[in-house]
């Protein structure tokens, strides 16, 4: 690892001050993600602003929504007692995700930041435009089997693999910043991008800023949820594919549903066409496996994955089957 | 360059070092490349190796098993790195040393945590628990005890990793079933196969009620 300096900031806007003096300065909180690739050599800061002082730890239950600090750690969240009892769905998908230790470590605002794990994008020895933009695309034609079937480009079929993010797309939630420019607030379905010709960009913040919050507006998700997570071993492996869904039955009937998949694309993928189809439906499964189908319209798979076109509707299926039976 | 060699100090706002102390220390250093002969003689009485020791680390106050230690270590040193090389303390293991084993698990102020990724400097104060700081004397932590007694290992490169997991994993309150300690115990890798065995000490420990 390339030695750099390293500064503790006392507050957000002061690290937002101290990260712009230098090019390539970057915030550190868990670290869970940015040591690993610091040892790779992938990350280069000649400087680090450590933010773990800053006061942006707490969980708020305001009015119409619950406010999360950027630096409230991912166990912190998910054993929550009133996440877990308003939130259910957000909790599941944190205790799917990583393990307890890095549960332990790692933010919520830097859960959000983690970059891909194509195995391409970790290799130096191979091209990948996310790591060195206009090297090409290892994954194409190559070995592909985690890779994109929604939203990929010519340039990168890498997927994002946070679990919580999966769930803060389906929930509606807003993400926080502050940045030399002052504060302002990005949709959640917003904030992570898709590839096209610039993958090096995992999403859309502007340069030098920080995220400081999430919020969860109020929501009657709170029985009918379920994460799906499929993957190589029962625990402690990305997704393969996962699916999160949280349903509002009333006498058998959907009055509102939120999907979204992990595993699939370049940022969480929401499946807004199947929710349509879903509100206002009597539960059986074959309105879901109509649901699963209207959310695999225009799915693309490279090879290795052509598995996840036939496991993602059925884990779409299985997951509202869960759900609805709670 | 030279900017890089020599601005890694840590510092907090109040008292960042200044562009002055920087460019004096530059400038030592070139002074001796420049002089041959007192490079040699740096050399042979380690000044060389003390004046880069001090321009490139910063100061470190930690609290490893009971026993404080005041430090100076580089920047990007990791935790784990600072266990082993630095205070001799080998019974925490580098397995994968990219956070997908668990061989490197401690804890912090009573958390477990992965030492491989956690920069050493951003511990300050920290109070941090190693497989060596367990035992009283002679008498082994109930974990170890456990371990032993159901063979809860067989080449035992992760069990350092896996008793400092398992300890928490009580804990946190996470060991009520077989299935709940085979979840919240996943971070720990056992190449071995030994499993089986970790989740009968672990379910001991914690049916046993051995930890206060």
């Amino acid at each position: 690892m390339k030695n750099f300096q390293i500064i503790k900031a006392l507050s957000a806007s002061s690290a937002v001050s101290n990260i712009s003096k230098e090019s390539s300065a970057m915030f550190i909180a868990g670290g869970t993600n940015l040591v690993d690739l610091m040892k790779k050599n992938i990350a280069t800061p000649d400087k680090l602003v450590d933010i773990t002082a800053l006061d942006l730890k707490k969980i708020e239950f305001l009015s119409g929504k619950v406010s999360i600090g950027a630096l409230a750690k991912n166990s912190q969240v998910a054993e929550d007692p009133s996440i877990k009892e308003k939130h259910p769905l957000l909790a599941l998908a944190l205790a799917a995700g990583a393990s307890q230790q890095i549960r332990h470590m790692a933010t919520v605002g830097g859960n959000m930041l983690q970059r891909t794990r194509c195995s391409y994008f970790y290799n130096p020895d191979m091209p990948c435009n996310k790591r060195v933009p206009k090297s090409g695309c290892g994954a194409i034609g190559g070995s592909n089997r985690m890779a994109a079937i929604f939203g990929a480009s010519e340039s990168c079929i890498a997927v994002h693999p946070s679990d919580m993010c999966v769930a803060l797309a389906a929930l509606d939630a807003t993400v926080l910043v502050e940045g030399p420019k002052g504060k302002r607030q990005i949709k959640f379905t917003d904030f992570h991008r898709l590839p096209g010709n610039t993958p090096e960009k995992d999403n859309t913040l502007l340069d030098k800023e920080l995220i400081t919050s999430v919020e969860i507006p109020d929501n009657n998700f709170n029985k009918n949820v379920h994460y799906l997570k499929v993957r190589d071993r029962s625990s402690y492996a990305f997704a393969l594919v996962s699916v999160a869904v949280a349903l509002d039955i009333q006498n058998n009937k959907i009055n509102s549903a939120r999907l979204a998949m992990g595993g699939v694309a370049h940022k969480p993928w929401r499946l807004t066409e199947a929710e349509e189809f879903l509100k206002g439906k009597t539960v059986s499964e074959n309105t879901f496996r109509q649901a699963a189908n209207l959310a695999m319209k225009g799915a693309k798979s490279y090879g290795d994955n052509d598995f996840k076109l036939t496991l993602g509707p059925n884990a779409i299926v299985e997951a509202l089957t869960i759900a609805s039976s709670k | 360059m030279a900017s890089k060699k020599t601005n890694q100090n840590k510092a907090t706002e109040e008292n960042a070092n200044s562009r002055r102390d920087f460019i004096k220390k530059s400038g030592l250093l070139t002074a001796l490349a420049l002089t041959p002969p007192s490079l040699v003689m740096a050399s042979e009485n380690k000044w060389d190796e003390k004046i880069a020791e001090y321009l490139e680390t910063v100061p470190l106050s930690i609290e490893v098993n009971g026993k404080k230690h005041n430090l100076n270590i580089e920047p990007r040193t990791t935790l784990l790195d600072l266990l082993r090389e630095q205070l001799q303390l080998t019974g925490t293991k580098k397995g994968c040393d990219h956070g997908q084993c668990g061989a490197c698990t401690v804890h912090i102020n009573g958390t477990r945590v992965l030492s491989c990724l956690t920069l050493a400097t951003m511990q300050q104060n920290a109070q941090v628990t190693t497989i060596e700081g367990l035992s009283k004397g002679k008498k082994l932590h109930p974990m170890q005890e456990a371990f032993i007694k159901h063979d809860g290992f067989q080449c035992g490169y992760c069990t350092p990793g896996q008793i400092m997991s398992g300890i928490a994993c009580i804990k946190e309150g996470h060991a009520n079933s077989r299935e709940e300690i085979r979840e919240y115990m996943s971070g720990n890798i056992c190449r071995c196969g030994a499993y089986h065995n970790i989740v009968d000490a672990i379910t001991e420990v914690k049916e046993g009620g051995m930890l206060s």
